[in-house]
């Protein structure tokens, strides 16, 4: 071992998130919720709508997190982190950050009408989709986030996903609220940065992160950081920030795009698509990556 | 003071006094002047409160629910479709005990559309563990909501304060006014034992197994039972206060009546005219009015019911496939009651209809005719 | 912040329970070690110190004691990002001995 060497982390050590908790093997939403608890701290209040976090945080009457949860309907992630931060400053609690915490069902889908009155409002509120790009918790059926190609047990191999996948940061920034950021669990240092850039920012900020599923990607539980590196690396899932709805700052530029074929070779869910199909996949991403980097 | 008021408004003077600090809301006929004047008072500081412009009746009550989570005393109105949007959270906001309090204006539902008073929409939700106030008047639907909140709290149980479309919610009458600080005396503010804070973070409403869901919902009715003895405790604190009772039910005439009328809302009210007008023809009639339908009231409805000698029970609802939904309560309060009354039920006024006196004379004659009920269901100004 | 409790709760009576449903007891009696049926294990010879294995362990059951990282097997669920992402490659996945 170097003994002279000091270690330096790259992320603030207070955790509050404890182990015991149950989330699968290599669960990228966990990370996720580690992370951005580290960049939030403790003053923070959590509105989770039924997602895997329903139950990765504990049964009654446990919780594995220092901060207070309140566990909310489907489609309520955005209403009720609207309400607690009504009741805080009512009662007179100005400070504590409210989060919404919803997976891509809760968000994409069932909760979009609450988040885009919320937004539309600018409640003040972090919205946080963690995305796994499917009803993971219900056990993986597809959501509007599930990817075109992509095997779920409600998109059986025969009949595959061929529609792609919803664009929800185009929709709230349509919502012109002051602060959009896409983020990734194989990125912590990028997502902690930005998600206290967001905490100093009033209004309705939105993060997409992304989140591996080893259990409905049928990927190995060791390849989820590998997944999600991967995805930013080939601008299938690029990182960037949406200021006011209209400034577009790519967080990591990418001289050099991976082929998206590296990525989805990785996963068993993608494993009955031909060349062709992966062809296409990577057009798709070739197009919207052209996309971002004209409008930035 | 006395101001000559709509019932809508006597809904938003309720929750101005009892000092609601969170109110979101959605506009639905015929509701709207309960969250315009709201918002009114928000905007030019009458009431320190959060008006909430949510865009649809399930995130109002989802964010009622979290305020009062979070500590603040939080109030909504709705009716109808609305109501039935909330469904779902009706049940989160008793079984996560947040006492919210929500104005129903009872309108029928669609299809097809109708913005007309009957009581299906509230009693579809009788279920759901909230208590349920029924109003006959604007001075009562004012005093309920102060009432809701102190014995809602007392229990953390939510409650719903209910008042017939149009013949109340857009109705003018005299009211009384209480001075607000007479109410902060009778209603202090609203300071939860636990609530949602990072001062002492838990988490609320997590996953719970069979080995803990039945004692909570134990639990629930248990404190629902507590709920009669406290409405009656509070109605007599409140009548010191202000002069006027608010009971479980409204007794008109019971006494020595041969035909006890049992009503609910605005027909309530009828109701009294309709013994008084039967009466002066030597008819010995009597109302009962039902106020409180959640916690149902057993005890004193066996008391007065056991006594008369016939019941007529006016249902402004039903429950297809079954009859009326107070005939059925009725009828179940007085099952095993010794000289229990024959109880006849009149189905009536089904989407606005109207109910006037001459309907219950109608229902009287009936009913005083027969000696017992032959069908469980008369139909009173159907068309057939 | 109050501490919680770490033990498994259990209720013998409604009357003990709170009135609301809200947690009072952290996951940590939860010793999902026994899910693991592969082990870490870090030569720590070879350790870089770079904080990365810590850094991506979803449980969290990476500590750092003195400078190094220390698995702890009570939790560990052997997912095996941390072996994968260690850029010293000195964490090898072994089989779990039970």
């Amino acid at each position: 071992m170097k003994k002279d060497k000091k270690m330096t982390l790259t992320l603030p050590a207070e955790e509050l998130m404890s182990p015991g908790h149950l989330a699968c093997q290599g669960c990228g939403a966990t990370l996720a919720m580690r992370y951005m608890l580290k960049a939030l701290g403790q003053r923070t209040v959590l509105c989770i709508p039924a997602c895997c976090w329903a139950v990765i945080d504990g049964p009654y009457p446990y919780s594995c997190l220092d901060a207070p949860i309140y566990h909310c309907a489907f489609e309520t992630a955005a209403s009720t982190a609207t309400g607690v931060k009504a009741g805080l400053e009512m009662t007179g609690d100005t400070e504590t950050t409210v989060v919404a915490w919803a997976g891509d069902g809760g968000t994409f889908d069932i909760g979009i009408q609450a988040l885009s009155g919320a937004a539309e409002r600018n409640d003040d509120i972090i919205y946080v989709c963690y995305d796994n790009e499917a009803y993971m918790n219900t056990g993986i059926q597809r959501s509007s986030a599930t990817p075109y190609g992509a095997w779920t047990t409600t998109t059986p191999v025969k009949h595959f996903k061929d529609r792609p996948k919803k664009d929800i940061v185009a929709i709230m920034a349509a919502h012109r609220i002051p602060y959009i950021a896409t983020a990734s669990v194989s990125h912590p240092e990028d997502f902690v940065k930005k998600m206290k850039k967001a905490k100093a920012i009033k209004g309705t900020r939105f993060f997409h992160v992304f989140a591996p599923c080893p259990t409905g990607w049928k990927s190995r539980p060791d390849d989820s950081v590998k997944l999600a590196r991967l995805a930013v690396q080939n601008a299938y899932f690029p990182l960037f920030e949406i200021e006011d709805g209209e400034k577009v700052t790519i967080n990591l530029k990418l001289k050099e795009k991976k082929p998206v074929a590296d990525y989805i070779r990785l996963q068993g869910r993608f494993r009955h698509l031909s060349e062709a199909h992966i062809a296409a996949i990577q057009d798709e991403v070739d197009a919207r990556w052209a996309r971002l980097l004209k409008s930035c | 003071m006395k101001k000559v008021i709509m019932g809508n408004h006597a809904l938003s003077y309720g929750a101005m006094l009892s000092r609601a600090q969170v109110i979101p809301a959605y506009p639905i006929t015929p509701q709207t002047q309960v969250v315009e004047l709201l918002s009114e008072m928000c905007a030019s500081k009458t009431l320190d409160a959060k008006f909430i412009k949510v865009e649809s009746e399930h995130s109002a009550m989802a964010s009622c629910i979290s305020a009062s989570a979070a500590g603040a005393r939080t109030f909504t109105a709705t009716s109808a479709q609305g109501l039935a949007l909330m469904h779902e959270m009706l049940h989160w906001a008793s079984g996560g005990r947040h006492p919210v309090v929500l104005g129903n204006i009872n309108r029928a539902m669609a299809p097809g559309w109708s913005i007309w008073t009957d009581q299906n929409d509230s009693l579809s939700e009788r279920d759901t563990g909230w208590m349920q106030f029924y109003c006959s008047s604007n001075q009562e639907v004012l005093d309920s909501v102060i009432q809701a909140y102190k014995v809602g709290e007392a229990l953390m149980i939510p409650a719903m304060v209910i008042l017939d479309a149009f013949a109340l919610s857009h109705t003018y009458e005299v009211v009384e006014i209480p001075e607000q600080d007479k109410v902060d005396a009778f209603l202090p503010p609203f300071k939860p034992e636990i609530r949602l804070t990072p001062d002492d973070p838990h988490a609320f409403g997590g996953l719970t197994g069979p080995e803990h869901y039945f004692e909570l919902r134990y639990k629930l009715q248990k404190d629902m039972e507590k709920a009669p003895a406290l409405i009656e405790g509070t109605g007599l604190e409140f009548e010191r206060l202000f002069g006027r009772r608010l009971g479980l039910v409204d007794e008109y005439k019971c006494g020595d009546a041969d035909l006890l009328f049992v009503s609910s809302g605005t027909a309530g009210y009828t109701a009294n005219v309709a013994v008084d007008l039967l009466r002066d023809e030597g008819i010995k009639a009597g109302n009962l009015r039902m106020r409180v339908v959640r916690p149902f009231p057993f005890e004193t409805v066996r008391r007065i019911l056991g006594k008369a000698k016939k019941a007529a029970v006016v249902d402004r609802n039903i429950s297809y496939g079954h009859h009326g939904i107070f005939y059925q309560e009725v009828k179940s309060a007085l099952y095993g009651v010794k000289k229990a009354p024959p109880v006849f039920g009149y189905i009536t006024g089904l989407g606005g209809r109207d109910i006037t006196p001459d309907t219950f004379k109608e229902i009287a004659a009936h009913a005083l005719a027969k000696d017992g009920p032959d069908e469980e269901i008369v139909w009173i100004g159907v068309k057939r | 912040m109050k501490e919680k409790k770490a033990k498994r709760i259990v209720y013998r009576s409604e009357r003990e329970m709170p009135l609301m449903v809200i947690s009072v007891g952290s996951q940590t009696h939860n010793l999902t070690g026994a899910w693991r049926n592969i082990r870490p294990e870090i030569d720590l010879e070879k350790c870089l110190k770079c904080g990365i294995c810590w850094k991506f362990c979803p449980e969290p059951a990476i500590e750092i004691v003195d400078e190094r990282p220390v698995v702890d097997y009570d939790y560990c669920k052997g997912c095996g990002i941390c072996a994968e992402e260690c850029p010293a490659k000195c964490i090898v996945m072994a089989e779990e001995r039970k």
